[in-house]
């Protein structure tokens, strides 16, 4: 029998727990990938060697269909694990997990891609692959070189998991919603339909505008207020929320394409900022 | 002398840098032995994502001992430059030798052995590979394509030692990452390649990509399809593959209503998929995918996985189709105005404005025969895809999507057509628009944006063109050539230019106008000269042609060259160049610009005691005239001028009247008529004759007959 959706993650967590990463729980804010979580972004930075994994649920406002579309989703699970200094053997770490939630690489095609991986917002970039399993993209694979435009050193491996996806593939099931989410028969629509529905009318219909650029405003200048303070984990964490906060905004339509760089820049100098700070303290 | 082996193992190589990098292996390898002296047979380099491997035969077992001798300082010189000498070599004073006043110094360079030539190579190539793109992993500071993990170096049977960065050669490598996760052991060059194929590996890329091409074909061929043939997939499965297994699989019918661009787009960019044709040449629902596994059900697993994928992203496309397709383009083209074309030149619709304007003008100029509310209206919905969700999602597709939808929604053929080809021909070899409406639309989108850019003073220069604006004159030439269209290249230009006149800032002032028009004239002519070069034409028949000025009829321009160059391959051809070149030397060196006879009154040249003729002559068109007058036959004395003037009297007409009616065959054989007086006359008459009149006549007749020649052509840029 398939692996349901929450013994997907819990199978992971065992299966990294081992490989001596702490088993983190979500960051409690929204963010857009797993990628901004602390434990990935200013942990990478720094020469302390450092293993985690954890479940980060991802919002993209824009991705939101209104649980019409068996395929794409404003909020989803990614599952991410770190490790620093990337091991000689991540590669066959990775597979071995493949094996673990019961992909058998005689049986399937499980083939590196390459894909570059780059985050405007984050000043980072690391080459890499996606992972294909059956021409499916089940996993972004990244050797981070730079994170908030500082250079990595030592390098951390980034594996990223699209737990939907890869639940759909290992349940053979084609519409996102007909998940199972647990061996009791609760679906991954019982759970998420109707919220995909109202965070979709909220994203696209609803979100204050005014009050969403304002909200932006003030978390740029908390960060800025935390950084004179050299405090860089608040800093990060409010530009986090600006990112999220643009993200919306961009859902709502009311952001021009010329507008989007400078607001892209905006949060990029805050989040290069928080890092820079972060290193200073670390040293 | 042994074989030697070189293998260097690392995570997956992108597909598209392994080209490259088998050239760059191979080449550095060249490099570094030659430098080194160490002789080397054959070398062959290979490629897997997992591998870079070289092969070099008959590599010399050693270098030779070789002994050279350095002149030094003279012994009479400064100390200081002994010094210098003896820190160059590396020796001390008793080791040099003295004659004849002057130190030398023998240096010895012992043989050395090619286990330590080829150490360090392998060094140095592994530092200096010039990667596309190149990271750093784990805590090291290494850097290649992706991490490295392993070098095997075997000289015939022996080990070649070298460390780098932490990794020691050896001679243990990996098969199959599935197939064969342990260690193998090569023995060196002869076994490598066999061994590995016993472990799920071809090392050989040819032979994979072969695999690919028949394996597919075959695939596609036992379900009654042909395979789309598509060589650039080939490469790119084979760079992705050890060991490649085509497999066919089928998706659902329904996703047929889709545009056959759109499937065939969807499974190579994004799956990298064969597409499939049924026997009628319809695009059939099927595709080929590669695998790199021999797997153990049969691939039924592999082909169950892909169909579902390919269902997914075919789903997508067609959920796009059907939202595009319910929205008229008209009402798509109104939202062409939140676009921007370019900072200073305004929005795509402020584009569209003036494209349609230009498609309009050159059809209602009778340079294009076509309808012209078919033309506008294929203008003005020409860019509507543009905001389509499928080109959204394939920007690639544009134009092509635009046709499609235009013809569902009952525009008609020739303005679906030519909304789909408007953007033709976008690269050499190309297919150019023929039909006139698509011509109308393809043109003008083209001048428009030459214009366009010109008129911002956006030119490009040097190897700096970011508009590609080179690229759309050589289409634009394409298409007037091709067709055969009669344009004034300027005045279309012009007009280009005037629709955005309103649009850029600064360019109100006519003469600003005047000056950019110029600078588009130049640029179509140099862009004219490398196409005409590029398609084998002699440069110098073309600037022969060009030097004549004031032609900006592409089609003209082209017939006479063409005639120019079927004339100067023919004898009478080579023969008139050789008699012109002559003439035209005889002018220059006499300096000769014209000149009347001493008695000028009697050619019937009316003159008062005061006047001095040769004032006259610095006009030239008097000067012409006069040396005309004065080289007829009255002054001639020698049956030879006689016969020369004769024949440009009737030559001259009759290419004079060719040339108007472009029949430029015509106006060479009207030329070629001159062939045999000028070489008579050469035989026979002295130019540098002591009677001042008689040298006077020879020379304007000459004069007369080179200006014959060049008013074809401009016979003084032709070689040879």
């Amino acid at each position: 029998m398939s692996l349901s959706f929450q013994d997907l993650i819990l199978t992971l967590h065992h299966y990294w727990g081992a490989q001596g990463c702490v088993i983190l729980q979500p960051y409690d804010m929204e963010m857009g990938a797993g990628t901004f979580h602390p434990a990935t972004v200013l942990r990478s930075l720094g020469l302390d060697p450092w293993r985690a994994s954890y479940v980060q649920p991802c919002r993209r406002p824009t991705d939101g269909r209104y649980g019409e579309n068996p395929n794409r989703l404003g909020h989803y699970y990614q599952y991410q694990v770190v490790l620093k200094p990337s091991p000689d053997d991540l590669q066959q770490l990775y597979l071995g997990s493949l094996v673990e939630i019961g992909i058998d690489p005689l049986k399937h095609d499980i083939r590196f891609v390459e894909d570059d991986w780059e985050s405007p917002t984050l000043g980072a970039w690391g080459l890499g692959w996606e992972v294909w399993c059956d021409g499916m993209e089940v996993t972004q694979f990244t050797y981070f070189q730079q994170v908030g435009g500082f250079e990595c050193k030592p390098v951390t491996g980034e594996l990223t998991y699209g737990l939907e996806r890869l639940a759909m593939y290992i349940q053979g099931v084609d519409n996102v919603f007909d998940l199972k989410f647990n061996d009791s028969s609760v679906s991954y629509g019982d759970v998420f339909l109707e919220n995909e529905r109202e965070m979709s009318a909220y994203n696209f219909e609803v979100a204050d505008t005014d009050a969403l650029f304002d909200l932006f405003r003030k978390a740029a200048a908390e960060s800025e207020r935390c950084l004179e303070n050299k405090l860089p984990i608040p800093a990060y964490e409010q530009a986090i929320k600006a990112s999220h906060v643009f993200n919306t905004l961009q859902a709502r339509g009311v952001i021009s394409v010329a507008e989007r760089q400078a607001y892209i820049g905006r949060v990029r100098d805050l989040a290069k900022a928080a890092c820079g700070a972060w290193l200073e303290r670390a040293s | 002398m042994a074989d030697f082996l070189l293998e260097l193992r690392s995570e997956e190589i992108p597909a598209r840098m392994q080209a490259r990098a088998r050239n760059d292996l191979a080449r550095l390898f060249a490099e570094c032995t030659a430098e080194a002296g160490l002789t080397t047979g054959p070398i062959e380099a290979f490629s897997s994502p997992r591998r870079l491997v070289l092969i070099a035969r008959d590599v010399a077992d050693a270098t030779e001992a070789s002994r050279e001798e350095v002149k030094g300082p003279r012994t009479s010189a400064p100390p200081q430059a002994l010094d210098g000498f003896l820190r160059k070599t590396g020796l001390s004073r008793d080791q040099l030798e003295e004659r004849d006043g002057v130190y030398f110094a023998a240096i010895e360079r012992a043989g050395r052995s090619a286990a330590e030539i080829l150490g360090e190579s392998i060094k140095r190539i592994v530092a200096e590979f010039p990667w596309p793109k190149s990271m750093r992993w784990g805590d090291g500071s290494l850097r290649w394509v992706r991490p490295l993990h392993g070098i095997v170096a075997i000289l015939g049977e022996e080990i070649v030692p070298v460390e780098i960065d932490g990794i020691i050669s050896g001679a243990t490598t990996a098969g199959h990452r599935f197939h064969h996760p342990g260690a193998i052991t090569v023995g060196g060059a002869p076994d490598y390649v066999e061994k590995l194929r016993a472990c799920h590996v071809i090392v050989d890329q040819e032979e994979r990509e072969r695999i690919i091409r028949e394996g597919a074909a075959a695939a596609a061929a036992e379900a009654g399809l042909q395979l789309l043939e598509d060589e650039g997939l080939v490469v790119e499965n084979a760079g992705l593959t050890e060991w490649p297994v085509p497999l066919l699989g089928r998706f659902d019918d329904d996703y047929l209503d889709v545009p056959r661009e759109v499937i065939v787009l969807t499974m190579r960019t994004n799956q990298k998929y064969f597409a499939c044709t049924d026997p009628g040449g319809l695009i059939a629902p099927a595709f080929v995918c590669v695998a790199n596994v021999a797997a153990k059900d049969g691939g039924a697993a592999i082909v169950e996985g892909n169909k579902r994928v390919l269902a997914a992203r075919l789903a997508d496309a067609r959920f796009f189709w059907e939202q595009d397709l319910k929205i008229l383009l008209e009402e798509q083209a109104k939202k062409l105005g939140g676009i921007v074309f370019h900072e200073k030149l305004g929005t795509i619709a402020d584009k569209v404005e003036r494209l349609a304007k230009l498609a309009r003008w050159l059809v209602e100029n009778g340079v294009i025969k076509a309808d012209p509310i078919q033309v506008e209206r294929a203008a003005r919905l020409a860019k509507a895809d543009l905001v389509t969700g499928m080109v959204g999602e394939f920007p690639e597709l544009q134009g092509i999507i635009g046709g499609y939808l235009a013809a569902a929604q009952g525009e008609p053929r020739p303005v679906a057509d030519a909304i789909r080809d408007h953007y033709k021909p976008v690269g050499q070899g190309d297919d150019v628009p023929t039909a006139p409406v698509s011509i109308a639309v393809a043109l003008a989108d083209k001048l428009d944006t030459i214009a366009a850019f010109f008129s911002i003073d956006a030119k490009p220069t040097g190897s700096k063109d970011p508009f590609a604006l080179r690229r759309a004159a050589i289409s634009s030439i394409e298409l007037v050539v091709r067709n055969g269209l009669r344009l004034g290249l300027t005045q279309a230009l012009r007009g280009g230019l005037a629709n955005c006149a309103g649009q850029a800032a600064d360019s109100s002032a006519a003469h600003r106008l005047d000056r950019t028009a110029d600078e588009m004239g130049d640029f179509f002519a140099d862009r004219l000269k490398v196409q005409q070069r590029e398609a084998g034409v002699r440069h110098d028949l073309i600037d022969a042609v060009f030097a004549l000025g004031g032609e900006d009829d592409l089609v003209r321009l082209l017939a006479r060259v063409n005639a120019l160059q079927n004339f100067v391959e023919t004898k009478d051809g080579a023969d008139l160049l050789t008699a012109y070149k002559r003439a035209a030397n005889i002018l220059k060196k006499e300096n000769w610009t014209g000149g009347v006879m001493s008695s000028p009154l009697a050619q019937g040249i009316p003159q008062t005691g005061e006047e001095d003729p040769l004032v006259l002559v610095d006009d030239p068109i008097v000067g012409e005239a006069v040396a005309e007058m004065s080289s007829g036959e009255a002054g001639a004395e020698l049956p030879q001028e006689k016969a020369l003037i004769s024949a440009l009297d009737a030559a001259e007409p009759r290419a004079a009247a060719a040339i108007d009616a472009e029949d430029f065959t015509a106006s060479m054989a009207a030329l070629a008529s001159l062939r045999s007086p000028i070489d008579d006359f050469f035989d026979h008459v002295t130019v540098n004759d002591s009677d001042p009149a008689k040298r006077e006549h020879r020379l304007n007749l000459l004069m007369r007959f080179r200006d014959a020649v060049n008013r074809v052509a401009d016979f003084s840029r032709i070689e040879g």
